[in-house]
């Protein structure tokens, strides 16, 4: 059974949690005793029917304000696969909690109202989703059961949305006409919409095809620990620990590691259960060696002749998600970038893009709470990456403000600067 | 060649990835462990990140005084096969300091202590990082909370201040005094940990097996009795076949009436439960919709 990220986006009112409670309770994911507590609370405030959104309301100031805060996982599993659900609220917060929220999903999943059509929402969660590299888009057009299950209402939405989405870098999108409330082409296909040929929702989150997303050609491995048994027994074992971050490792291939530049062959390759024959990512293995180098972590094994970028400045567009400051130039950061810290100074910030309406800001020079832009920065040691859109591990860091050690910014790597 | 991982591969591969990132960035991590099946799915994930060395950090029980003996046994030779270094905090050494008071009555528990009895064995050992088996599915505050969560000096979890989480880039940074709770296990559920202690053919402790205990019912569970907790009037003890969904005190642990003795058995049992195992099992959590929720803010596990 294969694991599938979503994350889902969308505001209060666009029945997010309505479909979410809707996946959970067809797909029998919900309890007894989760279900009985969410009737009781329902009936307490006058909700006219059981209020599904209640199953995905954690905490006690969200069920008093009835909103949504912060990203909260939910689980459920069908025969075919299991799902984490990444629940994102999409009121202030959004940009922050998104990238929170959808940095590792394989789906994206946009509600629309299908009343409202596209709103300014629904453009800046796709764009998130386009600028995360999120491999597949879905959009819901929700609330169908008030349009009168009217096609021509759903083709219009959806010519206006593929409009918008020509200027995004979307590979795969895909449209589903629903009602959350009453369950069509939630987990059934719909009796009311026999004018619709494609799959319901959880059918096709259960088929999207999601094995190749993940990038087998590049071999990189970040050392992320060193093994190395301090006991009696007279046992000589070296073996460098990490997660596979592209590309696949066999005993018998030669390496590079950086950033000395010593080359080697892969000994053996040891997984969680003994040694194994190949090694994929996101598999967390430990690589031994037939040469004996001083390898630390932070260092990258890779292969010779397709090595990541080495280098102390990068281009990045970066999310700021502090409540606190904002990014400016000369602005000193710690930055973590795969298993590596140094420290990064932010050399300019080229842009501040406007996640709406997509208008590039020239004249802005700082980033503030969820603001997005192209930055270049420096830093102390060289790092070892790949453009973001080739390979998600090895192209994002994180800036942490080295004064509260908070994590204040989330980047995607463009190149070299 | 599909490439593809599993998703009980994909998850144990994430879990030992963040042991190892504790391991490299921290000074002094522990690992909790109460012999539950959580807490044995982290060890085992612990054994695994660091094989052929052992696991670099020590393993800590918050004792209660009020467990399952079965559970002490098995805590004790699994530990040593392990080759684990044991520490003990002991809530009956906190009621003897007078650091917390013995709560009294037949409805006594010490679940509550136990978040004074952790704090101070944290603050005593000067631990950075504390390894928890709490899974984002058991509860709805849970859902919420991040792998690396920041403590502050109170121990306190701030559910509206915490961290961004992004990638697997994981941030645990922080000050003296303060620590990191992590939660390698986050993204299992209740199924994907029988699935794998299944799979994997993890020894676990006797009790999660169906088998004849004399119990009683209170509240809809069926309490085990014990010596650590008293009657009350028109409670009678009889003899039950039971087994645990969950192992906490003896005082408030429910068992399940189950003939379930394999984990085959178990798996399609749990798979075809309509109860989560907290509801079902767990009168702590049943105080109140965020009895879970205002404990984890106090600093509990």
């Amino acid at each position: 059974m294969e694991l599938l990220r979503f994350a889902t986006a969308g505001s209060v009112d666009d029945g997010k949690s309505t479909l979410i409670g809707r996946l959970l309770y067809d797909s029998k994911t919900i309890f007894q005793d989760q279900l009985e507590a969410v009737e009781r609370t329902s009936v307490e405030r006058g909700d006219e029917y059981t209020n599904l959104a209640l199953l995905t309301d954690g905490l006690r100031a969200e069920r008093e304000q009835g909103i949504t805060i912060d990203v909260a996982y939910r689980y459920f599993a069908t025969p075919r696969r299991k799902f984490i659900i990444a629940d994102t609220p999409g009121h202030i917060q959004y940009t922050r909690n998104m990238v929170t929220g959808a940095s590792t999903a394989n789906v994206a999943l946009v509600l629309v109202d299908a009343r409202n059509g596209i709103v300014e929402q629904s453009r800046r969660h796709a764009f998130l989703a386009s600028l995360l590299r999120i491999p597949h888009l879905v959009v819901c057009i929700n609330k169908m059961d008030l349009v009168d299950w009217s096609e021509d209402r759903y083709e219009e939405i959806k010519a206006e949305f593929r409009q918008f989405a020509t200027k995004l870098d979307i590979n795969d999108l895909t449209f589903i006409p629903v009602s959350a409330l009453l369950g069509d082409n939630v987990v059934d296909r719909s009796d009311n919409m026999k004018w619709y040929e494609g799959l319901p929702l959880l059918r096709f989150l259960e088929e999207v095809h999601i094995a190749s997303d993940r990038n087998l050609i590049d071999s990189r491995f970040p050392v992320q620990y060193v093994i190395r048994p301090m006991s009696s027994s007279g046992m000589d074992y070296r073996g460098y620990a990490g997660t596979v971050s592209g590309g696949v490792f066999k005993p018998g291939d030669e390496v590079v590691v950086l950033p000395s530049g010593f080359t080697s062959t892969i000994a053996a390759i040891d997984g969680p259960n003994g040694p194994i024959d190949e090694a994929y990512p996101p598999m967390s293995v430990t690589i031994r060696l037939t040469d004996e180098i001083d390898i630390s972590r932070g260092d990258m094994i890779c292969r010779p002749k397709n090595q990541p970028i080495a280098s102390q400045d990068v281009e990045a567009m970066v999310c700021w998600m502090s409540e606190v400051g904002s990014l400016q130039p000369r602005q000193k950061l710690a930055i973590k970038h795969t298993t590596r810290w140094a420290r990064a100074m932010v050399n300019d910030v080229q842009y501040r893009l406007d996640v709406n309406t997509l208008h590039r800001d020239e004249e802005a020079s700082a980033l503030a709470l969820n603001e997005i832009g192209r930055v270049s920065l420096r830093t102390t040691a060289p790092l070892f990456f790949d453009e973001y859109r080739r390979n998600r591990f090895t192209g994002s860091f994180i800036l942490v403000d080295e004064s509260t050690n908070n994590t204040v910014a989330a980047g995607m790597i463009l190149g070299e600067s | 060649m599909s490439y593809q991982l599993s998703h009980l591969r994909a998850l144990e591969a994430e879990g030992i990835h963040i042991m190892r990132e504790v391991a490299a960035e921290f000074e002094r991590p522990v690992l909790l462990f109460s012999g539950g099946k959580d807490s044995i799915v982290m060890l085992e994930l612990a054994i695994r990140a660091f094989a052929p060395a052992k696991i670099p950090f020590p393993v800590m029980h918050v004792d209660t005084g009020h467990n399952f003996p079965e559970v002490i046994e098995f805590r004790d030779s699994r530990l040593e096969r392990a080759g684990a270094r044991l520490i003990v905090a002991s809530v009956q050494d906190s009621i003897d300091q007078g650091r917390v008071t013995e709560v009294t009555g037949p409805r006594a528990s010490r679940n509550q202590l136990q978040t004074v009895t952790l704090l101070d064995a944290i603050e005593e050992h000067g631990f950075d990082a504390v390894f928890g088996g709490a899974r984002r599915d058991e509860e709805k505050a849970r859902a919420k909370e991040r792998v690396f969560s920041f403590r502050d000096d109170f121990g306190q979890w701030d559910p509206k201040g915490q961290r961004p989480e992004v990638w697997s880039l994981y941030n645990g940074r922080h000050r003296k005094g303060e620590h990191i709770r992590v939660f390698p296990i986050s993204n299992w559920t209740e199924l994907d940990v029988w699935q794998y202690l299944h799979e994997e053919d993890v020894e676990i402790p006797p009790i999660y097996f169906a088998h004849e205990r004399r119990v009683f019912e209170r509240d809809g569970m069926l309490l085990s009795e014990s010596p650590h907790i008293e009657l009350l009037e028109g409670e009678t003890v009889f003899t039950e076949t039971v087994r645990y969904r969950t192992i906490g005190d003896m005082t408030c642990t429910g068992a399940v009436e189950s003939g379930a003795a394999t984990l085959q058995a178990i798996i399609e049992e749990v798979a075809a439960t309509r109860i989560t195992e907290r509801g079902a099992t767990r009168a702590d959590d049943r105080v109140s919709e965020a009895a879970m929720e205002d404990r984890k803010k106090e600093g509990y596990f």
